[in-house]
């Protein structure tokens, strides 16, 4: 009678909001029938600072700081989405310098080997494998370094603007940039050994986490999560933006679909970064205007128009719908996030059946972004 | 899976020995970037207080604090910034149009009292004052424009043979594009005599709306055609944008408003009030400042007449500056709308004693702006001769169709606007010109953009020249005999150089005429001398007080009388002055 009742017996746990384990501020309500989940509802909305509406409120250039804050991880392809989309409707997107395009790349993809750094050690780090993390940190920080030289800023960088970048490259930046990416390169084997390379990792990720094909289109899954199902699915080669046309890569795919795959498609897209970095600081144009020079950004004014823009951001496809009304203030900015799909959608469908020691590094494998759910 | 993948991961600790990168201690051990936006800094000298950089802040931190008196392009404030509020995104600093803000590449201070992060960069010292690094304006990227659209000017070639104007004008998307440029910061309105609502005209034209333009032009001046094509300009000089780019094209855009509508009442309300109470108003002499005063003494109800002795109103906006700067078409719808304001126009009608007495006796008031008629005299040898004229008659001569004479070769001595009006109508008369001034170019009180269109139409400046004495030449015309002159230092503060007659040089320039425009003083003679007496000093310059009242009661004045600044736009500042003061004595104040 009493194994009878235990069996029966389900417990509410609230995992979140303030969890190590979680990324960012979001809970998960969890019912969990011993340590398996039965099922989960995501709770959301404890970043939410109202990014979308405060740009309705402010004029074209004092919304440019705010969307940098919709990723903290990763803010510049907010900057870029929202200078790309306002650019479009106001038909100056191909004034837009030459120099300035390749310091944009430059630029997207220095953010997407800082944030892929970052949430490859979070893959181990929820296991409780501290060294990996905290590497991964020291990595980012050559990146965020060079941030700080390129931007004057290491996390917020305000720097894609309407009409280009904001400054030129410093001088000599592209040899302590390289500098930076060879310390990065060094290093990695040795996260092969502590991570792929570990019995712990292989057999807590391998197999764990699945994520059934079928759900890519059902539910417009992107990114590495979908490049681990061996679809080769990228923004930058699909809709290419920018100069990514002009760069050497291929869509790196990995099979398994599971956590291990993911993190395998984030480690291999580490050295595809640092390669498009290279190509980058090679082929740009060495001079030229790096910003298109606008009678007033202060009081600029942009017809009637809507556009949705794209790029490819490391957790997968973000998106900008951008709707102007012919005055100095956006109309309506919506911001279509990666995360919102995998971070509530898809980790909700799932949860049930997953053991509760593997939600965290669920969650981080799913790189969720909070800020960029609840704009 | 197998045995490796449980013994590899032991090799990190080889990595336990490596120097770490991270640092433990970032306020002693890693410096900001070069351009690290930290703490900001102030250069509040080159600051001008126009508070651009509080505009563009969303997050409302800066506030622009009283630092000073508020003098002539600097309003005296400077930015405090408030760091609970600041995000450092430093468009403070990119928008600063007089580059003086700036941020260090400090960004560790720490206290434990949280209204230290409230101060005022410049004023209130900090360490990091002097920082050479840090985020700074830059160029290359701008939030706006620091050039201005340029204004197409007709061909200086073809411009000479014709009386078209020089200055086209801008198109509809050139003055938008120009207007947009504006930060707003309304260091213009007190340079402005007439205190012109500037920054809210410009608005109006980038925005689109070229009537609202015009109504807020007409506020405060009544020949804003006049000053959109020709007026000196102060407000373009203090604008903050010029203090490191060029500054608004201030003029230009209020021509572009005005020149808009062809039919200014379908624009402009001339509705009037009843303050005036019907009292009547003698306004003598049309230029700006009594144009001026007419207007707004109409619109406020008073009985106005004005009187001028020439065929036209305007004054020296009418005769002294040439058709090609500004057209009699443009002074007619001025006057047209003066006519519709109510305004009683007698023209060809010299007021002499007898009539000023009566109309003191029958008006409320009269406003004395006639001006300065009578020119200076050279004081060399042979300034009588036939031949040697007055630039000012000249001038007048032709505006008002009367004949003029003046050779193929011409001389004109002098410096200022009417020296060089001269020279570009005798230019266009087809005669060959040279310009004598006794100092140096930089001295010379024309416009300068004036004297490179003179240039430009080859008219010939020679600089450091005295004149000496004029000659009559075998078989006619005359001989202009100049010395050339050094320049010794200013005798004081707010003294000019003086030329030194270099002795024992002698130059010839044969000529068929001498223009004479070595400036022009006050003549009134007309009033009678005993109310003159009581009016002007000895010398007939005229002293008012704040309402443009002068030492006899219910004579007001200005203009070039009163306002040894002799431009258009203080004389129209005049105007409004006296109008101020007439509607205080209707009111029996």
């Amino acid at each position: 009678m009493s194994s009878e009742r235990d069996v029966r017996k389900e417990t509410r746990l609230w995992f979140g909001p303030q969890h190590p384990g979680v990324t960012g501020n979001m809970s998960v309500e969890l019912w969990l029938q011993g340590d398996t989940i039965q099922r989960g509802i995501t709770h959301v909305g404890y970043l939410h600072r109202g990014f979308e509406k405060l740009m309705e409120r402010r004029t074209f250039i004092q919304s440019f700081p705010i969307v940098c804050r919709i990723c903290v991880p990763e803010p510049d392809t907010n900057e870029y989405l929202l200078a790309k989309g306002l650019e479009r409707i106001a038909g100056i997107e191909d004034d837009v310098p030459e120099r300035a395009r390749w310091i944009r790349t430059l630029t997207l993809e220095m953010a997407r080997l800082a944030a892929t750094l970052m949430v490859l050690g979070g893959h181990v780090g929820s296991m409780g494998l501290g060294p990996v993390p905290q590497w991964m940190m020291t990595l980012r920080d050559y990146v965020l370094d060079s941030f700080e030289e390129l931007s004057g800023h290491r996390i917020y960088h305000m720097y894609i603007v309407y009409g280009g970048v904001r400054r030129d490259l410093p001088d000599g930046f592209a040899g302590r940039l390289e500098k930076a990416l060879a310390a990065i390169e060094e290093r990695l084997p040795w996260i092969d050994r502590l991570m792929f390379e570990n019995a712990v990792f292989r057999k807590r990720a391998i197999g764990v986490g699945y994520v059934p094909p079928e759900w890519v289109d059902e539910m417009a899954l992107s990114g590495p999560i979908v490049r681990a199902m061996g679809i080769a699915r990228d923004i930058r080669k699909d809709y290419p933006y920018e100069v990514y046309p002009e760069l050497d890569f291929d869509v790196i795919t990995e099979e398994g679909s599971d956590i291990f795959a993911r993190a395998r498609v984030r480690r291999r897209e580490i050295e595809q970064s640092i390669s498009l970095i290279r190509q980058m600081l090679e082929r740009m144009p060495k001079d030229g205007p790096f910003c298109l020079t606008m009678p007033s950004l202060m009081h600029w004014r942009i017809e009637k128009g809507q556009t949705y823009v794209r790029a490819e951001a490391s957790r997968g496809e973000m998106g900008y719908f951008v709707v102007t009304d012919g005055s100095d203030k956006v109309r309506r900015v919506n911001v279509r996030g990666p995360s919102y799909v995998h971070g509530v959608s898809l980790l909700e469908r799932m949860l049930p059946g997953t053991n509760i020691s593997d939600l965290s590094t669920t969650m981080v494998s799913l790189q969720t972004c909070p800020p960029e759910i609840e704009r | 899976m197998g045995l490796k993948h449980v013994i590899t991961p032991f090799s990190a600790w080889v990595r336990a020995f490596t120097k770490p990168y991270t640092v433990p201690e970032a306020k002693t051990m890693r410096p900001g970037a070069p351009r690290y936006r930290g703490w900001h800094i102030n250069d509040t000298d080159r600051c001008v207080g126009c508070g651009t950089c509080a505009d563009i802040c969303q997050n409302e931190a800066i506030d622009m604090v009283e630092v000073d008196e508020p003098v002539k392009g600097d309003a005296g404030l400077r930015p405090r910034v408030d760091y609970g509020r600041c995000c450092w995104c430093a468009l403070c600093v990119d928008v600063c149009p007089s580059g003086s803000l700036g941020m260090s590449n400090e960004y560790v201070w720490v206290d434990g009292d949280a209204d230290v992060f409230r101060y005022t960069p410049g004023v209130d010292r900090k360490a990091w004052d002097e920082s050479e690094d840090g985020w700074r304006k830059e160029d290359g990227f701008h939030l706006f424009d620091p050039e201005r659209v340029p204004m197409p000017h007709l061909d200086p070639v073809e411009r000479v043979k014709t009386w078209a104007e020089v200055v086209i004008g801008y198109a509809e998307d050139e003055a938008r594009r120009e207007a947009s440029r504006c930060v707003q910061c309304g260091l213009c309105i007190a340079a402005c005599p007439a205190r012109m609502h500037i920054p809210d005209y410009i608005a109006a034209i980038r925005d689109g709306d070229d009537a609202e333009a015009v109504r807020i032009i007409y506020d405060n001046n009544p020949m804003p055609e006049m000053c959109g094509k020709v007026c000196t300009r102060n407000c373009e000089k203090v604008c903050s944008i010029g203090v490191k780019g060029e500054p608004i094209a201030i003029r230009w855009l209020k021509r572009y408003a005005t020149e808009r509508f062809d039919d200014l009442k379908t624009v402009v309300d001339v509705g009037r009030t009843d303050e005036g109470k019907g009292h009547s108003v003698a306004i003598v002499g049309g230029g700006p400042s009594g144009f001026t005063a007419a207007y707004y003494l109409a619109l406020r109800g008073f009985a106005v007449t004005i009187y001028d002795e020439l065929p036209k109103l305007g004054g020296a906006t009418y005769f002294g500056i040439p058709k090609y700067r500004f057209p009699v078409p443009s002074l007619d719808k001025q006057i047209q709308l003066l006519e519709e304001a109510g305004v009683r126009i007698i023209t060809d009608h010299r007021v002499e004693a007898d009539e000023f007495a009566r109309l003191r006796s029958e008006c409320l008031a009269v406003f004395v702006g006639t001006g300065l008629m009578k020119p200076y005299r050279l004081g060399a040898e042979g300034e009588d001769l036939a031949g040697v004229i007055f630039a000012l008659e000249f001038l007048r001569d032709y505006h008002v169709d009367r004949p003029v004479e003046i050779g193929e070769k011409v001389v004109v001595v002098g410096g200022g606007n009417v020296a060089i009006d001269a020279a570009r109508l005798a230019r266009r008369l087809g005669a060959d010109v040279t310009i004598s001034y006794r100092r140096r170019e930089i001295d010379m009180p024309a416009d300068e953009e004036e004297i490179e269109d003179a240039r430009a139409e080859a008219v010939e400046v020679i600089t450091q020249s005295i004149p000496l004495r004029v000659e009559r030449r075998e078989g006619g015309g005359l001989t202009y005999v100049w010395g050339p002159a050094e320049m010794l230092p200013a005798e004081g503060p707010g003294k000019r150089p003086r030329p030194q007659l270099i002795e024992g040089v002698e130059h010839r320039l044969d000529v068929d005429r001498v223009i004479v425009a070595i400036g022009q003083g006050p003549d009134l003679g007309w009033m009678g001398d005993e109310t003159a007496h009581g009016v002007g000093d000895k010398r007939g310059w005229i002293s008012t007080n704040e309402f443009g009242e002068t030492a006899v009661d219910g004579i007001f004045a200005g203009g070039d009388l009163v306002n040894p600044v002799a431009d258009a736009i203080s004389a129209i500042a005049d105007g409004l002055r006296a109008v101020d003061g007439i509607v205080r004595r209707a009111e029996g104040k």
